[in-house]
């Protein structure tokens, strides 16, 4: 227990913005129930049991190769782009389980977005980045589609950055920039869920820095399911986290319980440091 | 001491000579080298700026028989040594704009297909079948452009089409006419058959440059599987795609033997891509052994001279397309 709590020191985890968080009294947007993912024959996910409450921000930490991209991408179907990959079991969302053959995959993928490890700004310009995902969904005027591109571009902080040059490519601008027009395009189709796949393993501190500040306002409106391979982050955004090993949900728990009093001696030895 | 010392230097020295004559041995061979690149450049140029100069040459008693009403003169007649060009390269414009029409969307669909969708057991044969289709010699499309494509069209595709465009206007004498089964359709059906490979094979190469993350960004944002090919693969790609479409246009322009099975070498320019035509390359095979006279022969090197010029602009066109892709920013 001393050892837990001096190693949360050294790590300078600011938990106490999270105080008082439980589960008590939350609704869930996202429950996942005995899911399994195979890789052709070999088992990448086992009995993977796991509420996500809604306006909540979970996040998934664990060594490589322990599964948590993998869940992530079961949550929108993108591995369904890809042959020898399935899913068994149950994710329920509004009442459907997402896993149904006959769930439409184009409107899920509305409903529950997704940012990137790194930035995939389309070959277009800025506005066309946010207006295309709109068009894909809605027949507006100009202005209104207007009116959505800039409140996404204000909602991703970046508006006040691009708003003189909503013409030029989206490639022109830097790493951070990308990131968090892809974050404005994702906004704009107006999800209710937001997957992030380590949205900043590409980026600089200070870029960091700006995506985690919007992740916390964005979790208002949405519900935040994040990866991570950086655990002080983990600790920085998230109310909730997992802890995934070996295709196995080991822990999850309230973010500040997971750093400072983890009950699993896995748990313990990862944020510890002792692995991964 | 001294001594040690001396034979040091001694051995240095005969270790500096010796390197020093192996030195001087590379630097011949260095500077042989150096030549050979130079002269095989030179020989690029001066072979490229040869022919340009034989063609000029060649085509001038024409270009001054005829001046520059040459290019827009419907007539050919080797008896009264009155020649044009004008059916030629309508015909050379034609099939190739026909061809391109055809092969630019399917080699784009099957080269989507194979990076997209197909099951990774069909991917290679394929792949495999798409290179055998570049790799038959051009006489055999003509053989089998002339024996078995041009009596197909004849009996089936050439009276549908009649039937069905009869009385629209403008498509009407598109289509018009008895169906030959010769003519410049059927040509352009065989360039579209040649060129495909190219433009597929172009096409597969670069959709498969495209980041997998920024498909998937597409698809997460809930795109299908078309919106994702016409939003992010083809925008992405485009400047890849046009080199591709460029060099199968190139081919298709300067396609000889196969072209001359079917087109039906007439010297005429209608407006039914039905009606036999000619392209310039076909009217040179067909016509250079028997080209008496001057005159003759300097109008079908004129005719040569006439296709250099329509390749060098289409490529000029291309590079300037994509600088102007490039110079955008994607």
């Amino acid at each position: 227990m001393t050892m837990a709590s001096t190693n949360a020191s050294a790590f300078a985890v600011p938990v106490a913005t999270h105080a008082a968080v439980s589960t008590a009294g939350l609704a869930e947007k996202v429950s996942i129930r005995n899911l399994e993912f195979f890789y052709g024959d070999s088992r990448a996910l086992k009995n993977i049991n796991l509420a996500l409450y809604a306006n909540k921000t979970t996040a998934f930490i664990g060594p490589s190769g322990c599964g948590k991209s993998t869940l992530l991408r079961v949550l929108n179907r993108m591995y369904d782009l890809y042959p020898g990959q399935r899913a068994t079991g149950e994710v329920m969302f509004d009442g459907q389980n997402l896993l149904d053959s006959g769930v439409d995959i184009n409107l899920l993928r509305a409903r529950i977005g997704m940012v990137f490890q790194k930035p995939t700004p389309f070959p277009m310009s800025i506005y066309e980045n946010i207006a295309f995902g709109i068009r894909l969904y809605e027949r507006l005027p100009r202005a209104e589609v207007d009116a959505r591109v800039e409140s996404a571009l204000r909602r991703a902080a970046l508006w006040d950055e691009v708003k003189d040059k909503l013409d030029a490519s989206g490639l022109g601008l830097s790493g951070g920039q990308q990131q968090r027009l892809c974050i404005a395009r994702t906004v704009a189709v107006k999800p209710e869920v937001i997957l992030f796949d380590e949205p900043c393993s590409a980026l600089d501190p200070i870029s960091t820095a700006k995506i985690e500040e919007l992740i916390d306002e964005l979790k208002q409106d949405y519900t935040i399911v994040i990866v991570t391979h950086n655990m002080q982050q983990a600790a920085r955004v998230s109310d909730f986290t997992t802890f995934m090993y070996l295709g196995e949900l080991v822990e999850f728990d309230v973010t500040e319980k997971i750093f400072t009093a983890p009950t699993d001696s896995r748990t313990q030895a990862y944020i510890t440091g002792r692995f991964g | 001491m001294s001594e040690v010392a001396l034979n040091g230097v001694a051995e240095t020295t005969g270790a500096a000579a010796a390197r020093a004559t192996a030195l001087n041995r590379l630097r011949l061979s260095d500077i042989a080298f150096r030549e050979l690149t130079r002269i095989a450049v030179y020989a690029v140029l001066a072979l490229l700026s040869g022919v340009i100069l034989a063609l000029v040459i060649g085509s001038v008693p024409a270009l001054k028989a005829f001046g520059l009403s040459f290019v827009v003169t419907e007539v050919w007649n080797p008896v009264t040594e009155n020649f044009g060009a004008l059916a030629p390269i309508y015909g050379t414009l034609v099939t190739s704009a026909i061809a391109m029409v055809i092969a630019v969307p399917v080699g784009l669909l099957i080269a989507f297909f194979l990076t997209a969708l197909c099951p990774l057991w069909l991917r290679r044969p394929i792949a495999i079948a798409i290179e055998l289709l570049a790799g038959i010699p051009s006489i055999i499309y003509g053989i089998w452009g002339l024996f078995v494509f041009a009596p197909f069209l004849q009996k089936y595709v050439q009276p549908f089409l009649i039937d069905t465009f009869d009385g629209v206007p403008g498509l009407s004498s598109l289509f018009a006419g008895p169906p030959y089964g010769i003519g410049m359709l059927t040509a352009g059906f065989i360039l579209a058959i040649m060129v495909l490979p190219f433009i597929t094979a172009i096409s597969r190469d670069v959709f498969e440059a495209v980041p997998p993350v920024l498909k998937e960004a597409a698809y997460g944002l809930g795109c299908t599987t078309w919106e994702v090919f016409k939003h992010v693969v083809l925008p992405f790609t485009r400047v890849g795609v046009i080199g591709g479409v460029m060099l199968g246009l190139g081919r298709a322009l300067g396609e000889t033997m196969a072209v001359t099975f079917v087109i039906g070498n007439a010297h005429t320019v209608s407006s039914s891509i039905l009606a036999p035509g000619t392209t310039i390359s076909a009217s040179i095979a067909n016509e250079f052994t028997e080209a008496v006279g001057d005159l003759y022969t300097s109008s079908l090197i004129a005719l040569g001279l006439i296709l250099f010029v329509i390749t060098f602009i289409v490529l000029a066109i291309a590079r300037y397309m994509l600088l102007r892709l490039q110079q955008k920013g994607r």
